[in-house]
């Protein structure tokens, strides 16, 4: 059971409100997840939101900071600029992805 | 969760390797976490932003009885093939390899990573006068020398760990 609309499309959430379901996912589902932590999304955004996608699909995990500066050519700075007070948190949320695992 | 920690200060007070991580990681995880961080260098915990050193850094082979051989679940090394030449560099070789395979970053990486997310880095005081530093010894990342005093100052309001 959806517990959620957001940009009109029905999603399941975690207490957290991170998806359960990637496939609900879109990028108005993405600009309202984004609306909820302050954030309007731009190129330099989506260029991280895509590149999480890339990779999730190609590893089956959010990337850690190191990977995304590394495999994704996103600096640290632009990451903290981009999704201000946890990067990677609110950045895998947006992406429709679960809450990264990683210490690092 | 009502209590959340909007600042921490660490305190890196070892030079190993295993000294020096740990703190790093809790200063970035902290950051990542949006919560403010700043980490302050003393003693041989000092070599951690020294650019001469910084990536050197190495495990201690002797002295540490948890230590086991060839991997975490192996047998324990016993103390005097520790000291064998060339021990310390291996241990810090493996232990290297399993972190870049978590992507945990080299101690400078790291380091810059760390300052790049708004990380505060500090060096001691009395390590640096006590270890006749200059400013140049430095890696850039590092804010300023700090007495005892003033990192006290500078946690105010927040949480203080160290490691």
């Amino acid at each position: 059971m959806p517990n959620k609309t957001l940009a009109g499309t029905p999603v399941d959430t975690d207490d957290e409100g991170y998806l359960v379901n990637h496939s609900q996912w879109n990028k108005d589902v993405a600009a309202a997840l984004a609306a909820e932590e302050g954030i309007t999304l731009t190129d330099g955004h989506w260029k991280v939101l895509d590149f999480i996608d890339a990779d999730f699909k190609e590893r089956g995990a959010v990337p850690g900071m190191r990977r995304m500066n590394k495999v994704g050519n996103i600096p640290t700075k632009d990451l903290y600029a981009l999704f201000p007070d946890g990067p990677i948190k609110k950045a895998a949320k947006i992406s429709g992805y679960p809450k990264p695992v990683s210490c690092v | 969760m009502s209590d959340k920690i909007k600042k921490v200060s660490i305190v890196v007070s070892k030079g190993s390797l295993d000294g020096v991580y740990p703190g790093l990681i809790m200063g970035n995880g902290a950051r990542m976490e949006g919560i403010e961080a700043n980490i302050f260098f003393t003693f041989f915990g000092l070599y951690a932003v020294l650019k001469k050193y910084m990536g050197g850094i190495k495990i201690a082979t002797v002295g540490n009885p948890a230590m086991r051989v060839p991997d975490a679940k192996g047998f324990p090394l016993p103390t005097i093939l520790g000291a064998l030449p060339g021990m310390s560099a291996f241990a810090t070789h493996m232990m290297n390899k399993e972190m870049d395979a978590l992507d945990i970053p080299p101690i400078p990486e790291f380091i810059e990573m760390i300052h790049d997310a708004g990380g505060k880095l500090y060096a001691c005081k009395a390590t640096v006068d006590m270890f006749h530093l200059t400013p140049d010894d430095f890696c850039p990342q590092v804010e300023k020398v700090l007495t005892v005093g003033k990192f006290y100052e500078l946690a105010g309001g927040g949480q203080i760990i160290f490691t």
